[in-house]
């Protein structure tokens, strides 16, 4: 129980670290223009690569089961124009009854 | 609140205004981190007991750095490799708050202020789609997922006992359909189109081969990548 303690006070004091460093640092200035020019990329480099690894991850594995549907009705439901929640809740609608009926 | 001085030169509105329009964009992300974080509650009750969990989710307050930490906790891993799996799961911050940085204005305490609330939806949402952000607006889009992620957690804990597997009821889907939604709107010409073929890929390739959370760091060089295409 201890060791859970650990975990969540050094996470807490990391998390606010890695969200810090940036704007402590570097706050106000602007940024060269080459810098930024990657930093407006980001974003769309780290989300393609975490809708990757939300539906075919698991641990070390790449699997394949009913989250792939539930990702499949977001694309759709985004494409659209579907409101947010009506993409997150259907998606993990259509999960479950995939999960059900398999 | 308005003021601090940070975003009052905003051309897009006055500061408090844009913090209640972020206020309404997040609701739905609200609604959204709500449930993920019942499934956080009811999935770290039986490890951590009915306390820890709520005083993680208001303290790490990050989907990705919880479930991770958790999971290795789960599989029996020591507390230094639950903390390894949070850090690098959480590591994009680095990236997000230097990205953040430059349109923070104001003393060292203002702008710790207004990035503490960073979270991958804000910032998304925050982005003003030319490399600066809108501080207020990020700020607004993180209220209602601060609200919902520690409600949820507490409401997780609570039922949990009662409600079997999460699993069951979809709610690991709820992660790649929050992504594809924001992924949706910032993904928009051909060199973030191509920053996100490649850092997918770079991600699919690598998940078999490194711990989790580096595949997802990894995707940054992407970005880099992206970045000499002519725009």
């Amino acid at each position: 129980m201890t060791s859970v303690w650990v975990v969540i006070a050094v996470l807490a004091l990391a998390t606010a670290g890695l969200k810090l460093a940036g704007p402590l640092a570097f706050g106000g200035r602007p940024m060269n223009p080459k810098a930024l020019n990657v930093v407006e990329l980001l974003a769309s480099a780290l989300l393609a690569a975490l809708v990757v690894v939300e539906t075919f991850g698991k641990g070390r594995s790449l699997v394949l089961d009913a989250r792939v549907l539930g990702a499949a009705f977001a694309a759709v439901a985004v494409w659209r124009r579907a409101p947010m929640i009506v993409v997150v809740l259907g998606a993990a609608a259509v999960t479950a009854i995939v999960r059900l009926l398999s | 609140m308005t003021g601090l001085r940070v975003g009052a030169s905003d051309p897009l509105g006055v500061p408090s205004e844009r913090h209640r329009a972020g206020i309404r964009r997040g609701l739905p992300f609200g609604i959204a981190v709500f449930a993920i974080s019942v499934s956080f509650g009811v999935l770290a009750r039986p490890l951590m007991g009915p306390v820890a969990p709520i005083v993680m989710s208001i303290f790490v307050f990050s989907g990705a750095a919880q479930f991770g930490a958790l999971a290795v906790l789960l599989a029996g891993g020591s507390a230094g490799a639950a903390i390894a799996a949070g850090v690098l799961l959480n590591a994009r911050y680095l990236a997000m708050g230097l990205a953040l940085a430059p349109s923070l204005r104001g003393r060292a305490l203002s702008r710790a202020a207004f990035a503490m609330p960073l979270v991958d939806a804000s910032w998304a949402a925050a982005s003003r789609g030319d490399g600066t952000f809108d501080p207020w607006y990020l700020v607004g889009v993180s209220v209602p997922q601060y609200a919902g992620w520690v409600l949820g957690t507490v409401v997780g804990v609570l039922i949990g006992p009662r409600l079997g597997d999460p699993n069951a009821l979809g709610l690991d889907a709820l992660f790649p359909a929050f992504f594809i939604a924001l992924l949706y709107e910032e993904a928009r010409g051909r060199r973030r189109l191509a920053a996100a073929g490649g850092g997918a890929g770079i991600a699919l390739v690598l998940t078999p081969f490194v711990p989790a959370g580096l595949p997802i760091l990894a995707a940054a060089a992407a970005a880099i990548a992206a970045s000499r295409m002519r725009a």
